[in-house]
């Protein structure tokens, strides 16, 4: 018996994806079945951002979005190594695919402000006229670490991520980059804030 | 950060100094950890890194929770 074999959760069905014939067929029709019911569960979890969308409308979103997830997993299908079972393996493409393609359509006609002045909204999120001294300086440092510390796309995706809300497959479809390179920016914008922030008296944003 | 009753936006902006893993692996690791989670198992120790990220990335963190609830309802159906 394969090691593939012997892991936990194993569905047979799994090994059919291999198969040439109608076996084969059989399996990629009950895989899609399987994508096709995690899309629309994710499609109408989400359907609140999508209020322009009918209920046909939806579904074909959810449909678009297993048959590019169907595509992804019979690419990827030798890297399943049995750590879950095949069908939360499988499932994870389908709810990628159709939370991506939620995202982008309910930000389809909605104009990205990749402008670095708008981190100056951020006076608005601090704190308020009775908040004391020391908040309103962290809030300083952290304008100032925007403002100075970053690199100019470093401030733009730090902005648009946090201060506008644009999620993070929105704004990687506009600066055609993708999510875990966008997300990496992020993090070391952050951590280059944070030790701004720190070095200028707050050393607890780094704790 | 401890100590501080940050506003919420101000820790969207520095984050958090744990170390984390990125999109892709979060990809990678999100079956096994979320199964791991359902069988009461430490998923964060066994999958160092994945929580930090769902913290720092709202769009993981939408997929972890989608990807939970799912398989949630298959338990029940």
């Amino acid at each position: 018996m394969s090691a593939l074999a012997q892991a936990p959760g194993l569905e047979e069905w799994h090994l059919d994806l291999h198969a040439e014939g109608i076996r084969g067929d059989e399996a990629v029709a009950h895989l899609h079945g399987l994508l096709l019911r995690a899309a629309r569960f994710e499609v109408f979890r989400r359907r609140g951002s999508l209020p322009q969308l009918s209920a046909v409308e939806l579904d074909e979103l959810a449909q678009d979005a297993a048959d590019d997830a169907a595509v992804s997993v019979l690419r990827r299908l030798d890297d399943f190594r049995g750590e879950s079972s095949f069908r939360t393996w499988a499932y994870k493409f389908a709810l990628l695919e159709a939370s991506v393609k939620v995202r982008r359509r309910a930000w389809r006609d909605r104009e990205v402000t990749l402008e670095p002045e708008h981190w100056e909204s951020l006076a608005h999120a601090g704190p308020g006229p009775d908040e004391d001294v020391e908040n309103a300086a962290l809030l300083e440092a952290v304008r100032d670490g925007i403002r100075t510390a970053l690199t100019p796309r470093q401030r733009q995706v730090l902005v648009a991520a946090v201060l506008e809300g644009v999620p993070i497959d929105v704004l990687a479809e506009r600066l055609e980059s993708n999510r875990n390179a966008l997300y990496k920016l992020l993090h070391d914008a952050r951590r280059r804030l944070r030790a701004y922030v720190a070095a200028a008296g707050f050393p607890e944003v780094n704790e | 950060m401890t100590g501080r009753d940050l506003d919420p936006t101000l820790k969207r902006l520095l984050g958090s100094n744990e170390p984390e893993i990125g999109c892709d692996e979060c990809f990678e690791q999100l079956d096994r950890y979320v199964e791991l989670q359902l069988a009461g198992a430490p998923a964060d120790e066994l999958v160092p890194g994945l929580r930090a990220h769902l913290v720092g990335c709202p769009a993981c963190a939408e997929e972890h929770e989608s990807l939970r609830a799912l398989l949630e309802l298959d338990s029940v159906s």
